[in-house]
């Protein structure tokens, strides 16, 4: 960051300044017109100097990397050289189409994505709806549902890895009340998804609640009270003021839901200590983020790892554009 | 994807964060909704409290157990005797000691790094005219949309070559900038600053510097503070990219070494809890103390998604 006491104040004012003697009018002008000349510069430039490290630095540690994972993706390169790189082409992309782990990992994520995603947002919202109501030491309720994301994902996976223990774990034991059986969480195809997207469900549902309450206070009050007098029950002023107003933050939140889902990495790696990056002894939970990490750190193929983070991108942005045409037509019938 | 986060609402300027408690009377008015919640709402809403609070709850009380009580059903529910134990063997185990240190060093100066520069950008987006201004705001914007998958591998390779691995240089440097602070930032000063205080400054001949440090920084307090915890706690938890570069026992962040504590065959479950509770106590302490302040920052942030 420059720092700009070079470019001193000009005297507009002047006042506390000592009168000068006629005489140095001369040069007085002369730095006059100096110091306008500064006065200008700094205007004109520091506002870029002002946004200029930011822009260095995401050139740097965001925008490189993002296109260097490009060039990688096309070569041969081994974790233990990687300055060795061999050209391939594209045949680190066209060997995910018959890559049965790449696709299970996609699915895997998706269905992740999916029943993490929408439980989460859906109660979000009903949460920020009672959050909403007048309520006794509203405050209270706000702060404690921040503390799961306050909770850091190790700590949250590994007391959730206890917590669904098959034999001892709390979670069985609560079902086993109701006469249910013991349920591998670890080892079931469809119980260990359900078990990691209730991680991810624990740990951001108050904070979406929190953005979706905060959207609800900026809805004018009128438009609740003009409901009410046209005889609006409380359910159809929540379906025709509340949701509506809130369809911004809504797709919002779908989006940042979207990414975050995408990335899911350090929730299934650490749900099964012993198996680590392979997502499960069937590959049951390993996400795209594991299937990449595994590829690039386990068997040290970086460059495939390379060609995984690149279809990942695109399809992340494919999952965009279909979400930015969804909210046009949805804003256009409305 | 891109509508709903570059087209703020114009009408939806953040209100600012501090002051909580004089403003706690009207906003809780505002808060409040048409209606008085009914038992059902309280229910509801202490369920979820407890779904909420429950597993760190019950963290603690199986790192004060052992394994033998931990077999056992029904599960604990409440505390035994070996808690300080456990956590006096965790921290030594997972080098947590150093842990801490490093983790502190880390979270602090990104996080530090990033309201500095956030405040900076922000005030010149918010406030300076120039040149590219809307443009490059739009690529601060787009810069979010970049998964961090997509930048791992290049970082990686930097390191190996840089030689940085096991330090902490390493996660350090690629954390120093948030597009996430200089939008949050914009928006408040935005709002915050009204244009004649610069103008003011302006005619007593301040430079743009000076009116940074003398004018925006002091009004921008309240939102640097709130970034600020949000970085700290972001950083704090990053896992991916630490887990990457540092090993748990060459120069580990928290988060590192929190996680080497569930492998092996027998795994000493009150253990793992230890140094799960351990790890994330410091941001449950930042919780608790500026917890009303977060919770307004996060809504500030919000509206303008």
């Amino acid at each position: 960051m420059p720092t700009r006491h070079d470019a001193a104040a000009p005297p507009v004012k002047g006042g506390a300044a000592p009168a000068r003697p006629p005489a140095e009018s001369a040069t007085e002008e002369r730095r006059r017109a100096r110091l306008s000349r500064r006065w200008q510069r700094d205007v004109r430039w520091s506002p870029y100097a002002f946004v200029s490290p930011f822009f260095l630095l995401f050139v740097a540690f965001g925008l490189f990397p993002l296109l260097y994972t490009g060039w990688a993706s096309l070569h041969a390169v081994e974790l233990t050289a990687p300055t060795d790189m061999d050209w391939v082409g594209l045949r680190n992309f066209t060997r995910i189409f018959d890559d049965e782990f790449f696709w299970n990992a996609a699915k895997n994520t998706l269905i992740i994505g999916i029943i993490s995603t929408v439980p989460q947002l859906l109660m979000a919202l009903g949460i920020a709806h009672i959050l909403n109501y007048k309520l006794r030491a509203s405050t209270f309720y706000r702060v404690i549902m921040l503390a799961p994301y306050a909770t850091s994902i190790a700590a949250a996976t590994l007391v959730f890895v206890l917590l669904f223990g098959r034999d001892y774990g709390m979670i069985n034991w609560f079902l086993g009340l109701f006469g249910i059986d013991q349920i591998d969480w670890q080892n079931g195809t469809w119980y260990s998804k359900i078990a990691v997207s209730t991680i991810v469900i624990w740990r951001w549902t108050g904070y979406n609640a929190l953005i979706y309450l905060a959207a609800m206070q900026a809805i004018p009050q009128d438009l609740y009270e003009s409901a009410a007098l046209d005889g609006a029950s409380r359910w159809r002023q929540f379906l025709h003021v509340t949701l509506p107003s809130l369809r911004p933050t809504i797709l919002f939140t779908c989006v940042v839901s979207t990414i975050g889902a995408s990335q899911l990495f350090a929730e299934p790696l650490l749900f099964d200590a012993n198996k680590g990056a392979s997502g499960g002894s069937q590959h049951q939970f390993q996400t795209l983020g594991l299937y990449l990490y595994e590829q690039g750190w386990v068997n040290q193929h970086l460059g495939r790892a390379s060609a995984i983070a690149w279809t990942m991108f695109l399809i992340l942005i494919v999952v965009g554009i279909i979400n930015y045409v969804i909210s046009r037509r949805l804003r256009a019938s409305s | 994807m891109t509508t709903t986060i570059t087209k703020p609402p114009a009408d939806a300027a953040p209100e600012p964060p501090d002051s909580g408690r004089r403003r706690r009377g009207p906003k809780a008015a505002r808060a409040g909704g048409q209606h008085h919640a009914g038992p059902l709402a309280y229910v509801l809403l202490i369920a979820f409290t407890v779904v909420s609070i429950f597993p760190l709850f019950w963290t603690a009380v199986a790192a004060s157990r052992d394994n033998a009580r931990l077999a056992e059903t029904p599960p604990p529910f409440w505390f035994g005797a070996n808690l300080f134990d456990k956590i006096e063997v965790a921290w030594k185990d997972a080098n947590l000691g150093e842990a801490f240190l490093n983790t502190t060093i880390v979270a602090g100066v990104s996080s530090l790094t990033i309201v500095f520069l956030s405040t900076v950008a922000g005030f010149a987006f918010a406030k300076l005219k120039f040149k590219g201004r809307g443009a490059l705001m739009l690529i601060v914007i787009g810069t979010m949309m970049v998964p961090p998958q997509l930048q791992v591998i290049p970082l990686y390779m930097m390191v190996a070559k840089l030689d940085w691995t096991d330090q902490l240089q390493a996660v350090i440097l690629p954390s120093l900038v948030s597009a996430f602070g200089v939008f949050f930032m914009r928006q408040y000063l935005l709002q915050a600053l009204p244009d004649e205080i610069i103008e003011a400054a302006r005619v007593d001949g301040a430079s743009s510097w000076r009116v940074v440090w003398h004018v925006v920084f002091p009004a921008a307090r309240p939102a640097m503070a709130v970034l600020g915890m949000l970085m700290f706690v972001q950083t704090w938890n990053d896992f991916l990219w630490p887990f990457l570069v540092l090993t748990q026992l060459g120069n580990p962040t928290v988060q590192v070494a929190v996680a080497g504590l569930g492998r092996g065959y027998t795994p000493d479950q009150a253990l793992i809890m230890a140094g799960a509770l351990l790890s994330t106590l410091p941001l449950l302490l930042v919780f608790a103390i500026f917890g009303k302040q977060i919770v307004g920052g996060i809504m500030q942030g919000a509206v303008k998604g």
